[in-house]
C-alpha cells in the first residue's frame, strides 16, 4: 500500500471537515472581527444531538436503513445548532457589540466552557460511540484504500462549500453579508438590517458545524463532550492559514491543514527514527499556526489589513 | 416632507446641535450650509439614525425618524451619501447598487438555499434595476469594475446611484461635489435637477456656495449648532448673521457676500 497516497486521502477527508468548521470561524470574523471560540462546541453539540437522535431511532425502529437513521440525526442536529448559535449571538455577543474587542473574545471562551459543561451534564463524561450502521465498503484508489464514508465526507463537504460560495457571491443575503463585512455602518445606512445579517451569519456557520460534527464523529466512530475544543482550535488554525475573514481561504486552509497533519503523522515516526510517533499528529496544526503567524500573518489568501479599510 | 423640530444633540458637555428647527418641502432642493464644525453632518447623522437625538424630533412624511435604526429610516424612504466616499470598495459597482435594493426586496436564508422561482425573479429584478441606475448615474458599462478602482468622480456618482437604489423620497447628499472640478460640478448640478424632476426631494450639504446658489430652492445656515438663517439663496446671501458667521463678526461686511 502506498503510504503517501493513503495519507493524502486521509488528509483530504479530515481537511474537508476542518474546512467546514473553519468557515464558521472565518465568516463570523469577517463580519464582527470576533473569534467565536464557542464554534468548536457548536460542532460538538451537533455531533451529540445527532447521536442521541440516532440512538433513539435505532431503538424505536431497528429496521430502518443506517443511512436514513444518520440522515435523520443530521436533519435534527442542523436546526438544533442553528438555534443554539442564534441564541449565543443574541445573548452573549450582541450586548457587547460596541464593547472593546477583548470583551466578546473572553465571553466567547466563557460560552465555550459553559457549552462543554452543559454537554457533560447531558451526555456524560464517557465517549459516546457512533453505531456502525453506515456502509463500510473499501475501494482501491491509486494503490490506497478509500471507504464509502470517506468519499461521502469529501463529496458532501465540497458540495456544501460550493453552495456556500454561491450563496455569498450570488444572493441578496450574500451581498448583504459582504457589505456588512466591509462596513456595518454604511450597510445599515443603505437599508441592510445588520443585526439580521449577523444572526444569519452565525446560523449558517452553525449549520455547517452541525454537519461537520456528525461527519467527524462518524469518521472517528465516537463523540465526546470535549471533542469541540481541539477540533475548534484546529479549524481556527485552518482559518488563519487561509487568511481569516476570507471564505475561500478557510476552504483552502482546512484542506491543506488536513493534508499537512496526515502526512506529518504518517512520516513523523520515520523522520525521527521512531522517537516521535503518529500520536503527535495534533502538533502539526499548531506548528503551522505559528509558522503562518510569523511568516505571513494575513494567511495565504488574506489581504493585508491596511487594504480592508 | 421632512420636519426637524427643536433638535438638540449633545456629546457629553459639547453641544453639537441646539434647538434646530427646519422643514424641507416636497420636491425642492434644500441646501444646508455653514462653516466647518457648524453641525451639518451631525444633523445628517441624527436624521439617518447613526446618532440618537438628545431632544427634539425628526419626522419624514409624518413618521418619526429620531432614534430609529438606520435600516428602518431607509425603508421609510430616506437615503444618503457620505462626505468622504464610503462605497463597498471590494464589491463591483453593480453589486454596490444591488446592496441598495436590499430594503425593497425580501429573500432571506431560506430563499438563498432553496432558490425558488420567486427568489430568482427577485434577483433578476434587482440586477435589472441596478443596471438602470448605473446608466442613470452616467456609469454605463462600468458595472463590473470594483468600486474601489473607479475614478473619484465615478465613485461619487456611484454613491448616488446606490442611494437611489433604495427608492428614496428624500435623498440627502453630504458634500457631493467636494473635490470635483468645475465641469464635474456642473454635471452634478444637472443630475440634481434631474433627480428633483423625477420627484425626489433633495437635501444638500455643500461648501460650494456657487452650486448652492445655482441649484437650491431654499437654504438653511447653521453656525455653532444653531440655525442662524433660512430662506432663498438670495435672502440668505444678504443676511447679516450669515455674513458674520462666514467672515467673522468684526467685519463690516457691506456687499461682501460669502
Amino acid at each position: 500500500m502506498d503510504i503517501f497516497t493513503q495519507q493524502l486521502i486521509n488528509g483530504l477527508v479530515l481537511g474537508s471537515i476542518y474546512a467546514l468548521v473553519a468557515l464558521g470561524y472565518t465568516m463570523v470574523y469577517g463580519i464582527l472581527e470576533l473569534i467565536n471560540f464557542a464554534h468548536g462546541e457548536v460542532t460538538m453539540i451537533g455531533a451529540m444531538v445527532a447521536l442521541s437522535v440516532i440512538g433513539l431511532l435505532m431503538g424505536a425502529a431497528p429496521d430502518l436503513p443506517g443511512l436514513m437513521v444518520v440522515l435523520a440525526g443530521v436533519l435534527v442536529a442542523i436546526p438544533a445548532c442553528m438555534l443554539l448559535a442564534f441564541a449565543i449571538e443574541k445573548m452573549a455577543y450582541r450586548p457587547l457589540r460596541k464593547a472593546p474587542r477583548l470583551a466578546p473574545l473572553i465571553t466567547a471562551i466563557g460560552v465555550s466552557i459553559i457549552l462543554q459543561n452543559a454537554a457533560m451534564l447531558i451526555w456524560g463524561r464517557q465517549y459516546v460511540s457512533f453505531p456502525r450502521i453506515l456502509p463500510e465498503a473499501r475501494h482501491e484508489l491509486f494503490g490506497a484504500h478509500i471507504t464509502d464514508l470517506q468519499i461521502a465526507i469529501v463529496a458532501l463537504s465540497l458540495l456544501i462549500m460550493a453552495g456556500l460560495w454561491l450563496l455569498v457571491q450570488k444572493t441578496r443575503l450574500g451581498r448583504a453579508m459582504r457589505a456588512t463585512a466591509q462596513s456595518k455602518e454604511v450597510a445599515a445606512l443603505m437599508g441592510v438590517n445588520v443585526d439580521r445579517v449577523i444572526s444569519a451569519t452565525f446560523v449558517i456557520g452553525a449549520a455547517l458545524a452541525a454537519v461537520a460534527g456528525v461527519l467527524v464523529s462518524a469518521y472517528y466512530g465516537l463523540a465526546h463532550y470535549y471533542m469541540g475544543f481541539l477540533l475548534g482550535l484546529k479549524a481556527f488554525s485552518a482559518a488563519v492559514l487561509g487568511g481569516i475573514g476570507n471564505i475561500a481561504g478557510a476552504m483552502l486552509g482546512g484542506l491543506l491543514l488536513g493534508v499537512i497533519e496526515a502526512l506529518g503523522a504518517g512520516y513523523i515516526g520515520d523522520l525521527t527514527g521512531g522517537f516521535l510517533g503518529s500520536h503527535y499528529q495534533d502538533v502539526f496544526a499548531f506548528f503551522v499556526l505559528i509558522l503562518v503567524l510569523v511568516l505571513r500573518p494575513s494567511g495565504l489568501l488574506g489581504e493585508r489589513v491596511a487594504s480592508r479599510a | 416632507m421632512l420636519e426637524v423640530n427643536a433638535v438638540s444633540k449633545r456629546f457629553g458637555g459639547v453641544t453639537a446641535l441646539e434647538d434646530v428647527t427646519l422643514a424641507v418641502n416636497k420636491g425642492e432642493i434644500y441646501g444646508l450650509i455653514g462653516p466647518n464644525g457648524a453641525g451639518k453632518t451631525t444633523l445628517f447623522n441624527c436624521m439617518t439614525g447613526l446618532y440618537s437625538v438628545t431632544s427634539g424630533e425628526i419626522r419624514l412624511e409624518g413618521h418619526p425618524l429620531h432614534n430609529r435604526k438606520p435600516h428602518e429610516i431607509v425603508a421609510r424612504g430616506f437615503a444618503r451619501t457620505f462626505q468622504n466616499i464610503r462605497l463597498f470598495a471590494n464589491m463591483t459597482a453593480l453589486e454596490n447598487i444591488m446592496v441598495g435594493r436590499h430594503t425593497r426586496t425580501r429573500a432571506g436564508v431560506l430563499g438563498a438555499v432553496l432558490r425558488c422561482e420567486r427568489t430568482r425573479a427577485e434577483e433578476r429584478a434587482i440586477r435589472e434595476r441596478a443596471r438602470e441606475l448605473l446608466d442613470f448615474a452616467g456609469l454605463h458599462g462600468k458595472g463590473r469594475f470594483l468600486a474601489g478602482h473607479l475614478p473619484y468622480g465615478d465613485q461619487r456618482r456611484l454613491e448616488i446611484a446606490r442611494a437611489l437604489a433604495t427608492d428614496p423620497h428624500l435623498l440627502a447628499l453630504d458634500e457631493p461635489v467636494a473635490g470635483m472640478n468645475p465641469t464635474e460640478r456642473r454635471q452634478m448640478g444637472e443630475l440634481f435637477r434631474r433627480l428633483r424632476d423625477a420627484g425626489i426631494t433633495l437635501l444638500l450639504i455643500e461648501h460650494d456656495v456657487k452650486l448652492v446658489m445655482d441649484v437650491c430652492d431654499r437654504v438653511a445656515v447653521l453656525d455653532y449648532g444653531r440655525k442662524i438663517a433660512e430662506g432663498t439663496p438670495e435672502q440668505v446671501q444678504r443676511d447679516p448673521a450669515v455674513i458674520a458667521a462666514y467672515l467673522g463678526a468684526e467685519t463690516r461686511a457691506a456687499g461682501a457676500a460669502p
